[in-house]
Order: C-alpha cells, then sequence, then structure tokens
C-alpha cells in the first residue's frame, strides 16, 4: 500500500477478502506470515493495536449503538473525559472533534442527532468519521457499498477521493466491478484465499470478473423477446403504512403479466419492502385490492399466499429468509415443511426432506459441505441461492424478489439471474424490486418507478438510465 | 479461506495420534459432557471447603495448624470424605448394603433403596426440566413451571379424591387433570404474549404467585380439607389413582420414572421429528423469518406454553399420584418447578439432556437425605451444590479458563443459553 493509494480488494464472497481485513484490524490472529506497517514488522493482537498502527477499519454491518449520538458513538471506546476526571464526559470536546473532521474531509454529519434516526448512508459516514477520528492513515472499508443507494454510493465515491487527495490510504473491499473501475488505483483479486491476479482499472469489467470466479462470466442477462400472456397479479389503489404508522404507500396501481418481469425501481425507503409484504399478506392492507389469478387475495395469512402460488424471496434474507441455526435441508423446507412429500399429519418425513435437499443443492449450485450443515456457515451468496431454490422448487404464478442480489457475489447474481430468466419464460409472473438500475434495466420487461409511495411512471427498458433516475428522484418530466 | 488453506497443508506433518492420544485429546476438548462433569468436579471441590469451614471441630484444628498441619488437613479430609462418601451411599449404592446380601445377613431392598429414592426425587424434575427446556428451544422462557406445576397437582388431587373411579381408569383421569391444569396455566401467557406481546418471564412469574395462593386456598375449603385435621392438608388420594410402585412397597421408586422416561421420548420426537416441532424450533431461532415462511409466530407460541404447561403440570401430579406424598399441602411441589428451570440449562435444553441432568439433581436430593442424618451435615449444602453446577455450566468460559481447555464448542453454549433473554 502507497500513501494516498485507493486499493480496492476484489473477490467473491467466501474468497477471503473480509477474513484477511479482519486479520489486518486485530480481530484474527494469523496462523503464518507478517504483516509490515513502514516496511517494519508488527504484531496485531487487537483492534487497539491496529489503531494504534495507524490502521482504521469500517465494517460490512455497522459497530454503532443506535440510540446514542453520532458524538456519542464516535467518542465510543475512546471516550473524552473532562479534566482529566474519570466519569466525567466531554460531550462539548466529542462534538468539536467530530465537526472538525467532518469539515476537513466533507464529510457533513449533524454531532446531535441519534443514529437510528438517520439513513444507511449517513451511519456509514459517522464509521467512517469515527476511524478517521483516531488518526489513522489506512481506513479499510469492508464492502462499504453494499447497503447504499446509487446516489449514496457516488457520495461516498466523493469522499473516499478527498481521504486520498489528504493522503489517507484505503483498502476498498468488495465485489461490485463498477466501483472498483471507478475509484481504485490498484486492484488485487483474491480468490480461496489467494491472491489470483493485480489489475489496473483499465481492465475490462469481463477480465476482473473471470479473474474472480476462475472462469468466464456473462454480466449481461440474455433473454429472449418473449409476448407476456394474460395478468396475474392486479394491484388497484393499495395502501399500506410502515411500522411507525406512517403511509408508506400511497395508492399503487400496477399489474404483472404472465412470463414478463416487471422491475420496481427506486431508492430505498419509498415504499417498495411495505408493498411486497403486504402481497404477501406479512403487513395489513388499508385500502386496495390486490389479485393474484383472478382470486382477491389482500387479507390472506402468508402462508395462504405462499400456497396460492407465490414464490417470495425477502430483501433482508438474514432476518426474513432463513432461520440461521437450522440446516441447508431446514431451510429448503421453511415454508412447505408440513406438505406432502416432507410432512403429513404433523409428521416430518426426513429422509424426503434431504432427498429433495440433496436434489436441489446440485440443481441450485449451492457450495456447501453438506445439507446437514447450519446455513449461516455458507457465504451469503450462497445463503441466497438456498432461498431462490426453495421458492423457485414448486410451481409458481407469481415470484418476488425483492433485492435478489444484494450483498452477493459475481458468480451467483449470474446463477441467480438466469433463475429469474428461466422463471420469466416458464410464463411465471415476476415482481422484482431491486435498488440496483442495472439490475431492474437489465432483467426487466417493464419498468415501474416508485417514489414516495407512488408509481410515477412505468417505463420500457430501454428508457435512457438519466431519465429514469430522475424519475427516482421524484422529477416528473412534463408530457408534450 | 486463508487459514483453512494453510491448515490443509499443515495437516499430513502431524505425527499419527494413538487411538489413547486421541481419546484423551477428545476428552480435553471443551464439549459439552467433559464441561459438564468438569462443572460438578468444580462445585464438588467449593462444595468440600465449605464443608470443612462449616465444621467448628475442623476449624478449631486449623488454629493450631502451624504446630501440627497435618491434624487440620486429616480431619478436613475425613470430614469431607465421610460426606462425599454418604451423598454417594445415599443415591448409588452401599456397599455394605450389598456385602449383607451378597453373605445373606440384609434383604435386596437396602441395596436398591438409594437408587429408588434417587429416581423418586428425579421423576418430576424430568417433567418440569422439558417443560422449561421445550419453551426454551420454541424461544419463550417458562419461568412459570412451579405455578403450572401446581395448578397440574391441585387438579390431579381433586380427580384423585372427588371423583370415584375404577383402578386404571382413575388414575389416568388424575395425570391427564394433571397435565390440563399445567395446560390451563400456560396457556395464559402464551395467550397474552401472543396478543399483546406482554412478556413471558413477567407474566409466568405472577401467575406463580396466584397459583401458589389459590393452592393454599383451596386446600382448607369444605370438601377438599381432610376433616379428621385441624391443618392446611386435603384428603388423601384414592389408591385407585395412584401410580403403582415398582420395587415393592417398601421401595418409593414408582411407575411415574418410566411415564417421565417416555415423556422425554415424546418431547424428543415432537421437537426433531413433527411439523410442530419444526415451527417451534423455526419460531425459537428466528420468528421473522418464520413468519414469512408463513408459519404463525402466535399460534405456535400460544400451543409451546399450553405443552410446556402441560409437561410441568404431569410433574406436579406426580407429587401426590406418586409416592412423595398423597395429599395437597401448601409445600406439596416443593421447589420442582424452579428446579426445573437449573434441570433445564443443565441439560443443554435438549430433552435426554435433560432427563439425565434430572437424574444428577434427584441422585443429589436423595444423597443429601443421607448426608444429612449420616453425616450431619445441612441439606442446604446440596442446594449449594446444584447452584454451583450450574453457575459453572451457564458460564463454560470459566471452566474452560480453570482447565484450560481447548476453545471448542463451549463457547457457542454459552449464548445460546443467554438468548431466551
Amino acid at each position: 500500500m502507497e500513501p494516498g493509494e485507493i486499493h480496492a480488494l476484489l473477490g467473491e464472497n467466501g474468497a477471503g477478502k473480509s477474513t484477511l481485513m479482519n486479520v489486518l484490524y486485530g480481530l484474527l490472529q494469523p496462523d503464518e506470515g507478517e504483516i509490515l506497517v513502514d516496511d517494519e514488522p508488527v504484531q496485531i493482537r487487537s483492534p487497539r493495536d491496529a489503531i494504534n498502527a495507524g490502521i482504521g477499519m469500517v465494517h460490512q454491518h455497522f459497530m454503532l449503538v443506535p440510540v446514542f449520538t453520532v458524538a456519542e458513538n464516535v467518542m465510543l471506546g475512546a471516550e473524552k473525559v473532562r479534566g482529566g476526571i474519570a466519569g466525567f464526559l466531554d460531550h462539548r470536546r466529542a462534538r468539536r472533534e467530530v465537526e472538525e473532521v467532518s469539515t476537513r474531509y466533507g464529510l457533513r454529519v449533524d454531532p446531535d442527532a441519534v443514529v437510528e434516526d438517520l439513513p444507511v448512508g449517513i451511519q456509514q459516514r459517522v464509521e467512517i468519521v469515527k476511524a478517521l477520528t483516531r488518526e489513522v492513515d489506512l481506513l479499510i472499508l469492508d464492502e462499504p457499498t453494499a447497503v447504499l443507494t446509487p446516489q449514496e454510493t457516488d457520495e461516498l465515491l466523493a469522499v473516499m477521493r478527498s481521504l486520498k487527495e489528504s493522503g489517507k490510504s484505503i483498502v476498498f473491499i468488495t465485489h461490485k466491478l463498477g466501483e472498483v473501475k471507478a475509484i481504485a488505483d490498484r486492484i488485487t483479486v483474491i480468490r480461496r484465499g489467494r491472491t489470483v491476479g493485480t489489475a489496473t482499472p483499465d481492465a475490462s469489467r469481463d477480465e476482473l470478473a473471470a479473474l474472480m470466479v476462475g472462469r468466464s462470466v456473462s454480466l449481461t442477462v440474455t433473454k429472449l423477446a418473449k409476448e407476456p400472456g394474460p395478468p396475474m397479479l392486479q394491484v388497484e389503489g393499495l395502501v399500506v403504512d410502515d411500522e411507525r404508522g406512517h403511509q408508506a404507500v400511497a395508492g399503487v396501481d400496477l399489474e404483472v403479466r404472465a412470463g414478463e418481469v416487471l422491475g420496481i425501481a427506486g431508492v430505498q425507503g419509498n415504499g417498495q419492502t411495505e408493498l411486497v409484504e403486504a402481497i404477501m399478506g406479512l403487513r395489513p392492507v388499508l385500502a386496495g385490492t390486490v389479485t393474484l389469478d383472478g382470486q382477491r387475495i389482500e387479507g390472506w395469512s402468508a402462508k395462504k399466499v405462499l400456497r396460492a402460488g407465490v414464490g417470495y424471496v425477502p430483501e433482508d434474507r438474514s432476518v426474513d429468509g432463513l432461520v440461521k441455526e437450522f440446516t441447508v435441508a431446514e431451510n429448503l423446507v421453511l415454508d412447505i415443511y408440513d406438505r406432502p412429500p416432507f410432512g403429513s399429519r404433523g409428521v416430518l418425513k426426513p429422509d424426503a426432506i434431504a432427498a429433495s435437499a440433496k436434489e436441489r443443492i446440485a440443481q441450485f449450485d449451492v457450495r456447501t459441505s453438506s445439507h446437514e450443515s447450519a446455513v449461516s456457515t455458507l457465504s451469503g451468496g450462497n445463503q441466497q441461492k438456498v432461498i431462490v431454490a426453495r421458492e423457485m422448487s414448486r410451481p409458481l404464478k407469481l415470484f418476488i424478489a425483492a433485492q435478489p442480489t444484494r450483498g452477493v457475489d459475481v458468480g451467483s447474481i449470474e446463477f441467480i439471474h438466469s433463475r429469474i430468466v428461466h422463471e420469466r419464460d416458464v410464463d411465471t409472473a415476476v415482481l422484482l424490486v431491486s435498488s440496483e438500475l442495472d439490475e431492474v434495466i437489465g432483467l426487466a420487461d417493464r419498468i415501474a418507478v416508485m417514489y414516495r409511495g407512488r408509481i410515477l411512471a412505468v417505463v420500457p427498458p430501454d428508457t435512457p438510465r438519466e431519465e429514469i433516475g430522475l424519475l427516482m428522484a421524484g422529477v416528473v418530466q412534463e408530457e408534450g | 479461506m486463508t487459514t483453512t488453506a494453510t491448515e490443509e497443508k499443515k495437516a499430513p506433518e502431524q505425527p499419527k495420534e494413538s487411538f489413547a492420544q486421541a481419546f484423551l485429546h477428545g476428552l480435553w476438548a471443551a464439549n459439552t459432557v467433559t464441561v459438564t462433569i468438569l462443572a460438578v468436579v468444580l462445585a464438588l471441590v467449593i462444595g468440600g471447603i465449605l464443608i470443612v469451614v462449616s465444621d467448628p471441630d475442623v476449624m478449631a484444628k486449623y488454629g493450631y495448624f502451624t504446630a501440627r498441619p497435618g491434624d487440620a488437613l486429616g480431619s478436613s479430609w475425613e470430614v469431607v470424605g465421610d460426606a462425599y462418601a454418604s451423598l454417594f451411599k445415599g443415591s448409588v449404592v452401599d456397599p455394605a448394603a450389598v456385602s449383607a446380601w451378597i453373605s445373606g445377613e440384609g434383604g435386596w431392598e437396602r441395596v436398591f433403596a438409594p437408587i429408588s429414592e434417587t429416581l423418586t426425587y428425579t421423576t418430576p424434575l424430568v417433567f418440569t426440566g422439558l417443560s422449561v427446556a421445550l419453551a426454551f428451544r420454541g424461544g419463550l422462557f417458562n419461568i412459570g413451571a412451579q405455578g403450572q406445576a401446581i395448578v397440574g397437582v391441585i387438579l390431579a388431587a381433586l380427580a384423585g379424591f372427588l371423583i370415584p373411579l375404577p383402578p386404571v381408569v382413575h388414575l389416568v383421569v388424575a395425570l391427564l387433570a394433571g397435565a390440563l391444569g399445567g395446560a390451563i396455566w400456560g396457556f395464559i401467557p402464551g395467550f397474552l404474549k401472543a396478543r399483546t406481546g406482554a412478556h413471558e418471564v413477567i407474566n409466568t412469574i405472577m401467575l406463580n404467585y396466584v397459583a401458589l395462593y389459590f393452592l393454599t386456598w383451596i386446600i382448607v375449603q369444605k370438601g377438599v380439607q381432610n376433616p379428621d385435621r385441624t391443618d392446611a392438608i386435603s384428603k388423601p388420594v384414592d389408591s385407585s389413582a395412584q401410580l403403582p410402585r415398582l420395587l415393592g412397597d417398601n421401595l418409593r421408586v414408582h411407575a411415574g420414572i418410566i411415564l417421565a422416561v417416555l415423556v422425554t421420548w415424546g418431547v424428543a420426537w415432537l421437537l426433531n421429528r413433527s411439523t410442530l416441532g419444526f415451527e417451534l424450533r423455526a419460531v425459537g431461532n428466528n420468528p421473522d423469518a418464520s413468519r414469512t415462511a408463513g408459519i404463525s409466530v402466535t399460534a405456535t407460541y400460544v400451543s409451546v406454553m399450553v405443552i410446556a404447561g402441560a409437561l410441568a403440570g404431569l410433574g406436579g401430579a406426580n407429587m401426590v399420584v406418586g409416592s412423595t406424598a398423597d395429599a395437597l399441602t401448601p409445600l406439596v411441589v416443593a421447589q420442582i418447578g424452579f428446579d426445573g428451570i437449573l434441570v433445564a440449562l443443565l441439560g443443554r435444553v435438549k430433552p435426554w439432556g435433560v432427563a439425565l441432568a434430572a437424574l444428577l439433581f434427584g441422585a443429589l436430593r436423595a444423597g443429601g437425605n443421607t448426608m444429612q442424618s449420616v453425616s450431619s451435615i445441612s441439606l442446604e449444602l446440596v442446594t449449594v451444590l446444584q447452584a454451583l453446577i450450574v453457575i459453572f455450566i451457564a458460564a463454560p468460559a470459566l471452566v474452560k479458563a480453570i482447565f484450560r481447555l481447548r476453545a471448542a464448542r463451549a463457547a457457542r453454549l454459552s449464548t445460546s443459553l443467554a438468548k431466551g433473554w
């Protein structure tokens, strides 16, 4: 690493990127080898050693206390005390420090805001400020863009550039090729715990992807033109509240036809989550109708909706999609465990569950040591494949995928995309919700742009990106 | 991934272990069994220190320790050894009774008496332990096994002396009444949790009090209280509703222990092989994902608490239809509900683990009686031992640190136990 350099560490999930960085940050101990800082070998046994050596880290999952203010979070672990008296926190100094760092690097944050009220992008900024107040020279960002909207990503990249200009070095861990090419000075690709190559940002996306996965991958989805069938899902005038009782979906009309992919584009938090959960029967419908294949389904339980031929990939796989302590096989039958052949009259059939699990692990290319491994031992991409396999292994009328490739590696993205297109080709109606515009454009036959609980427009996928981007920001162009 | 790659390379270079080495290796790994055994050993060591400290004669010898250390150490060894020997004699077997039986001077009953006592104390703990463990697997902390056992014992006793029925039928009715009582008492917090989100810990604790004072009230009501007595005791349960004794009338062990084993098997089956068990485990581990997959979380909470309550109720019923007592008194269920929490934790909330933990607690209780009468060490020491064992089990990191066990699964156990909160 050179000072003032952005070094991208590229690799699939489970390739060892995070392990390597956790070693650098002192969370794990190396079995062999040494770490050099300024040509000196150092022993990093704890995050405190790492900070002393000038290494700071922003984790993929933020390490913030939600009910604390920004300033309190920043001083956490290095609490300032007033006049050197233990027990008296110096809030004023902490606040001043936050302001100083945020103006110096152009990271706007309000030191008095409570963290849980802030959007994800700002929370991440708090993490960066926290690392910078420890006066580090090397900043490790572990998958920083996985949780960000396109706009927030752009802002983060700008922040990274300004940090680089002030002489900080950044290790940028990611598996998103576009971002790497946009910002990195040097790229190291890791696969299965080994460095498989270094590259410059001039390398093409396909070259990088091939290095990562170890074979050539197709990043663009091949999709044949197809005449859509009759309407399968119709939503009219749907109104749904979020947890806090605010109206999240304010009268949505949409229609998904058999054999088409309707993509819902939009910055996260514009009601997409609530819309999908209302269709699935997980959230009360306050007004409007939902019709599946001619049958009104609003007010049905989730079980009934699933049984009616709907497959659902929830957006937060670790919370809503999987029971982490369960085995792969158990997760594969999580919503059909009580139906033949897996269970009948209250009795499970372990042999049938195991047999079908083995079959689906092979069919959906789930990389696991056994169907009896706990699903939490799998990488993110493979966990997602377990959910997709579960939801696609019964006859479907409608397939709803919310953020199906979030936090998923390139190889798995390719696979999941091809399965979604395959469902469309066998005349399933597909509703795809994604905050990744590329994904929506690549897969959808029609794109509905959602903004503040409403569908602003439905456009064909060959609409220019800029136009969709403006719609996502709520700008409706005058017709004419 | 980096680490596994290097480990793979290293593996072949290591010399092959002999079987004995591998055995020791496995034994010294911090697995569940090793940690449990070591926890018991540690508790016995600390218990030994307490025995020494609480014995005034021995402590007097420590007064001239520097002059004659042998006196103090010798008598310490003697008093501790004596105490634990009688603990063993009272719970497993008394060698003197065995030799007496062989030489024809004593009967076989004295040989089996300790085991009989152990199993008698074990039986109700299996039920209450399973109750707590099952609820725990469903994500609920059932502090209310005590109250459920109390309501169970009330209904079982009422069915036992109010309804005249032929022998076998009467017993079945009494047991079912006990299970029903516990089920009702489990249903209330389960329903409140499902409907209103009210925390089951608070509600079950409160219901324990309600159940206890309901018991003390109902005992002295007309038709319930024993007309020949002035103190708070109910009529005795009819002999037609009593569980048969297994080893003759002189030994207390009764068919409840067989029922306990069957129920343990049933709970294991329910957890692992039934769709309800699948729902229960899914909800216990991740209610959000369960809901998304179409499992009714609220219905599962209610069923978990009803079954857990029924189990505790059966445990309570055992206290009047077994050999422990045959009538209701204010303390008829002793502490079986609260001990059930300890048994469940010690058994690592697994059905057969719970059964074994109940056996250990039963043995301590049975041996404690002998220890008290023979070595005049108070029964409370047994309670202290039980508490110490559970503390060491609940803190596997502590046992690991004390015995320098290799890090293995023990660390995960502590988190799984803490999750109920």
